[in-house]
Parts: structure tokens; C-alpha cells; sequence
């Protein structure tokens, strides 16, 4: 029997471990400072301007899938859609569009500490898409009457999974490195699903109503701008903006 | 006293047997479980471990199980169960069971099984690393085989087998596709948790091309599992070709070949399901479980085949007994593999 307790101490050890340091990574995340230059300075509102513009299709869009909630009675609803492809007046929802290139690290921000939130109701992530800055917390609430997970897939973040047993309860997690999109799951109810930018400044946006954005108070310079959609993948468009300009900028997805 | 022990070793041995039997039931059950919660994308919904969701896992409320809740705390209960089971038999082994290799065979078991609940553990902690994921499922294979195995060698007709076949070649051809269906498991597997199932989206061609134009790794994994599935299926049919020619009389050898056949078949078809219907839980799930029980069969046809190569008969006991100083005073057979 000796040898069978041998055989398993490493085992034994690893599980040890995991079970010390394989949980809640991201939220023992320290704040952390965005990357800035020793003279980086803050923007000047003065010179400011501002990136506005729509995100659009080409071709029809496949329609979004029927949620069955059946297997749990507590998410209300009998049937859901996803929400992947949302377009209003021709434009698409829930498409991330952010500074990608061009701000250096010329500039200093202030981390917001008001968290971002993510409410869990009838089983459903609301909103579907945010942004969030590096170190800033992001909250999730689970408005429901029955349990989630909050299960994120970052690959430049630690990995996260944190279980909600029951209404009420919120759980914030931060992330110190900048990733666009981490998607977010709940293993629970399959088709549960949200996605989160995050970013080391405060030039992003989430395509609303009509696929439209802003981004304002962004300093003069030449960027690349990104739109990155969960499933249509990333269109970059580049932008000079002078003092005080404003540039639109409309980003044109094709349909898979 | 020594004509009870007589008179009662029979039929302990009987339900003994029996119950190795149950144990490798409740195994592919608990395969079936398994796959059911890998199937299901439900493998985290279940965050913590041992616990579930912060309770004892035999306390948490039925109201709870919900969503993919309910494939993954039953497959930790099932697997509990198995768990529980195997301790027993590895007891009851070492208490009745006189051949020495039989009773470290049971607890052989124990250890897979202990093993097997560590990595499943240690998986959901780390959120399913495939290495760790698929040492999960190649694992269970070889606990199932261990119970399989035990389950065969307890059997009266194993144990008073009479003029075994003795024949070199179902030797090696039958340990050769027991080889290759396992290993055939395992890149299933691999297949399986790094989510290349549908990388190859058609069947039976490879993007309408019998060898696929593009490749990446998970295409390669997908192919190779198909062309795996040839070769398995090859070796089947010369196995169970060579049992039909050469020991048409045997109905311990013949049975298991035709089984594998028709196993191998069923197997084909589900696998073709699996891509058609877009990796459907419940077929997928049948072909996780149908694949254990090809390994299964092939591995009972192998150790019959390997029979001759055994101790010719034994007489069960009672109770344990202090182990004999030399052979020679033994008032039992041999025990072990015939060297």
C-alpha cells in the first residue's frame, strides 16, 4: 500500500497547488499602471477631437439561433435569441471599436474606479458587449433566481471561473493586460455568452443604435482604429485627426 | 469446518464474479456520464472541487442541478459510486481470490480509480488543459479494461477452462488491434478536447477531397482519427477473420469476433453521425461509449486468446489465507502467469 501512496504524492501535490493557486487569478490582480512614458502628460482638452462614425454589413446575415431555456425553468422564458448579430437601420450592434495603434505612450489616464457592470437576468448577459480599462473592476451580478458561472477566456488575462449560487451575489474581476475581445460564458446554460474589451486607455465604444460610435476627446496624432465583432472578425481603418478635428470613419464587415 | 469453507467457496466466488461484472456496468455508465459532460460543453459548470458550488457533493440539492449542473455533479456522483464500488471489490479480491496477480489486479483498480478522480479534479481546477483532459479519458479506458479484466479472470468459465486455444498468431493479431483501438481512443480524445471534432466538416470525404487541402493542426488530428478508424477496422476484420477460420468450434473465441464486428460497424456509422449531425450530444456520446465498448470486446477476445499462457484452473477460498512459504506446500494451484 506504501507504494500506492507514493505513486500518488505528486498527484496529491499538483492538486494542492491548483487548488491554492488555480482559482480567482484575476481578481487578486494588483492595479496597475497603465504603460506611460517618465514625461508622458495628460491629454489636452483644448486640442482635442473626436472619431466618430458606423459599423455595417455586406451581405445577409444568418439568423440568429433560437435559445431553448427548458433546462432550467428559473431562466423564465421559453425561448431566447442570441444576440450575435443585432443590426438597427443597417447597422450592426455590439461591435468594439477602439484606438488600436497611435496614442504611444505619450499620455497618462486616470484608471476609473466606478466599476463596469454585467447584469445576469433570465439567464442572459446585459449588456452583451462592454469595455473596460486595464485594472478597472468589472462587476457581474446574477439577477437570477438560480445558479451561474462566470467562466472567462482570456488568453493574455489569467482564466476564470467563478461560480454564483444564488441571486444577489457579484463578483469583480480585473485584468491587467490590454485584450480585445475575452469572451465570457456560462458553462451552466450553454448558451449564455458576452464579450469584454479591454483597453489601456479611454478611446473605445460599443456600436449602439444604427451601428453608430464616438470616441471623443482623443489627442491629435495619426491612429489605426479597430472594429472586432465575436464573429465577423476585425476591420482596421487608419485616421489623421488635427486640433479640435473630427474624422467619421464607417467600417464595412461582409457577411460569413 | 473445512466442508462449509468448501461448500460456501463456490458460490461466493459465483457472486463475486457477479459483482466485478456490476463494477464494470457502473464503469461504462460512468463513460457514458463522462461523455455526456464533455459533449455538453459542461465540464466547468461545476467551478470548485471536491466541493460543488461551495456544498458536499452528496448534499447538494437536486433543485440545483440544472442546465449543464446536471452532467457534471452526476458524472462526480457516478464516479463516486465507481469509486466506492471498486474499493469493495478490491477487498473482497484479496479476500477470496487465491491467484496473487488477481488480487493486486483489484487494487490495481483502487489506484486507476483514485488516480482517475484526482485528474478529473485537477482538470476542472485548471479549466480542462487538453494533456490533462485526455489523461482523463485515456485513463478511464484503462481503469474500464482493469474491470473488464477482473470481471473475466472471476468467471467459472475462465476460471475451469478446458483445452484452451493455444494459437501464436490470434496472439498477436488480437493484442495488435487491441493496441490500435486503444490508441485509436486516445486520438479521439485528443480530437475531442482541443474542439477539432468538426475541423474536417464533411464525411466521409475531407473537404470534398479524400485527403484534405488544408491543414492545421486540428484538421490533422481529425484526419488522423479517420484514418485511425481504417486501420482499426482492418485489424478487427483480420482478427476476427482469423477466430472464424481457424476456431469456428470455439464459442468463446467466436462470439467476441462477431461482436467486434458488428461493434466496429455500429462505430463507423455513429462516427459518420457525429460530423453530420453537428457533434450531437447524445450521438456523441454514444459513439464515447460504443468505442469503450469495442476496446472492451477486443481486450476479452486478446486475454482469451492469451488463456493457454494462464494457470489452468482454480480453486477459489474462503477467506484469506497466510501466503504459502514455497509452492510446493501450497494446497493451491499456481498462482500467476505461466512463465
Amino acid at each position: 500500500m506504501s507504494r500506492i501512496y507514493k505513486a500518488l504524492a505528486p498527484v496529491a501535490l499538483s492538486l494542492a497547488i491548483a487548488a491554492c493557486g488555480g482559482h480567482d487569478a484575476s481578481q487578486s490582480a494588483a492595479p496597475a499602471s497603465p504603460k506611460a512614458a517618465p514625461g508622458a502628460v495628460k491629454v489636452d482638452a483644448a486640442t482635442a477631437g473626436t472619431i466618430s462614425g458606423r459599423v455595417v454589413v455586406e451581405g445577409t446575415l444568418p439568423e440568429n439561433p433560437v435559445i431553448k431555456t427548458s433546462s432550467d425553468p428559473a431562466c423564465g422564458s421559453d425561448e431566447l435569441r442570441s444576440e450575435t448579430y443585432v443590426v438597427d437601420h443597417g447597422g450592426l450592434k455590439n461591435v468594439f471599436v477602439y484606438i488600436k495603434d497611435g496614442l504611444g505612450n505619450k499620455y497618462v489616464f486616470e484608471t476609473p474606479t466606478e466599476p463596469v457592470k454585467i447584469d445576469q437576468k433570465g439567464c442572459h448577459y446585459t449588456p452583451h458587449v462592454v469595455g473596460v480599462r486595464t485594472t478597472q473592476p468589472l462587476e457581474i451580478i446574477n439577477s437570477d433566481n438560480t445558479l451561474h458561472n462566470v467562466h472567462g477566456m482570456p488568453k493574455a488575462n489569467p482564466e476564470f471561473n467563478k461560480g454564483q449560487m444564488i441571486a444577489g451575489v457579484k463578483n469583480d474581476f480585473t485584468f491587467n493586460a490590454p485584450e480585445v475581445l475575452i469572451p465570457l460564458k456560462c458553462d451552466v446554460h450553454a448558451w449564455m455568452n458576452a464579450y469584454v474589451g479591454v483597453v489601456d486607455h479611454p478611446y473605445f465604444a460599443v456600436t449602439g443604435d444604427g451601428g453608430k460610435f464616438e470616441l471623443r476627446g482623443v489627442p491629435p496624432g495619426s491612429y489605426s482604429v479597430e472594429a472586432v465583432h465575436e464573429k465577423l472578425g476585425r476591420v482596421s481603418l487608419p485616421v489623421t485627426l488635427g486640433n479640435k478635428d473630427s474624422k467619421e470613419l464607417t467600417f464595412s464587415f461582409k457577411a460569413q | 469446518m473445512h466442508d462449509r469453507a468448501s461448500h460456501l467457496a463456490p458460490r461466493i466466488s459465483r457472486w463475486h464474479h457477479r459483482y466485478a461484472t456490476l463494477v464494470a456496468a457502473c464503469t461504462i455508465l460512468l463513460i457514458a456520464a463522462g461523455g455526456m459532460v464533455t459533449s455538453t460543453g459542461s465540464g466547468l459548470s461545476v467551478p470548485d472541487w471536491p466541493t460543488t458550488y461551495g456544498w458536499n457533493m452528496f448534499t447538494f440539492p437536486v433543485s440545483k442541478w440544472v442546465g449543464g449542473i446536471r452532467y457534471e455533479h452526476s458524472h462526480r456522483l457516478i464516479a463516486s459510486t465507481v469509486g466506492f464500488l471498486t474499493i469493495i471489490l478490491a477487498v473482497w479480491t484479496w479476500r477470496v481470490e487465491p491467484r496473487a496477480w488477481v488480487r493486486k489486479l483489484g487494487f490495481a483498480a483502487l489506484g486507476a480509480v483514485v488516480l482517475q478522480g484526482l485528474l478529473g479534479g485537477i482538470t476542472v481546477l485548471l479549466f480542462l488543459p487538453p494533456a490533462v483532459s485526455i489523461g482523463h479519458a485515456g485513463l478511464a479506458q484503462i481503469f474500464f479494461c482493469l474491470t473488464i479484466t477482473m470481471a473475466l479472470v472471476t468467471s467459472p468459465v475462465w476460471k475451469n477452462a478446458v483445452q484452451p486455444v493455444d494459437d501464436p498468431m490470434l496472439r498477436r493479431v488480437a493484442a495488435l488491434t487491441t493496441a490500435l483501438v486503444y490508441t485509436q481512443i486516445i486520438v479521439g480524445a485528443t480530437m475531442r478536447h482541443n474542439a477539432a471534432g468538426l475541423a474536417i466538416p464533411d464525411f466521409p470525404l475531407a473537404f470534398g477531397h479524400v485527403i484534405p487541402p488544408v491543414w492545421n493542426a486540428k484538421v490533422a488530428v481529425n484526419f488522423a482519427h479517420r484514418v485511425g478508424a481504417l486501420l482499426v477496422t482492418l485489424s478487427i476484420l483480420a482478427t476476427s477473420s482469423h477466430v472464424l477460420y481457424h476456431h469456428p468450434q470455439r464459442r468463446e473465441l467466436v462470439r467476441p469476433a462477431l461482436l467486434l464486428l458488428a461493434l466496429v460497424f455500429a462505430q463507423i456509422t455513429l462516427g459518420a453521425f457525429v460530423v453530420w449531425s453537428g457533434k450531437n450530444p447524445l450521438i456523441n456520446t454514444a459513439h464515447v461509449v460504443n468505442g469503450a465498448a469495442v476496446l472492451a470486446t477486443s481486450l476479452v477476445l486478446t486475454l482469451r486468446s492469451f488463456r493457454a499462457r494462464f494457470e489452468r484452473s482454480v480453486q477459489p477460498i474462503v477467506q484469506a489465507q497466510p501466503r504459502p512459504s514455497s509452492p510446493a506446500s501450497s494446497p493451491l494451484p499456481p498462482h500467476g502467469v505461466r512463465p
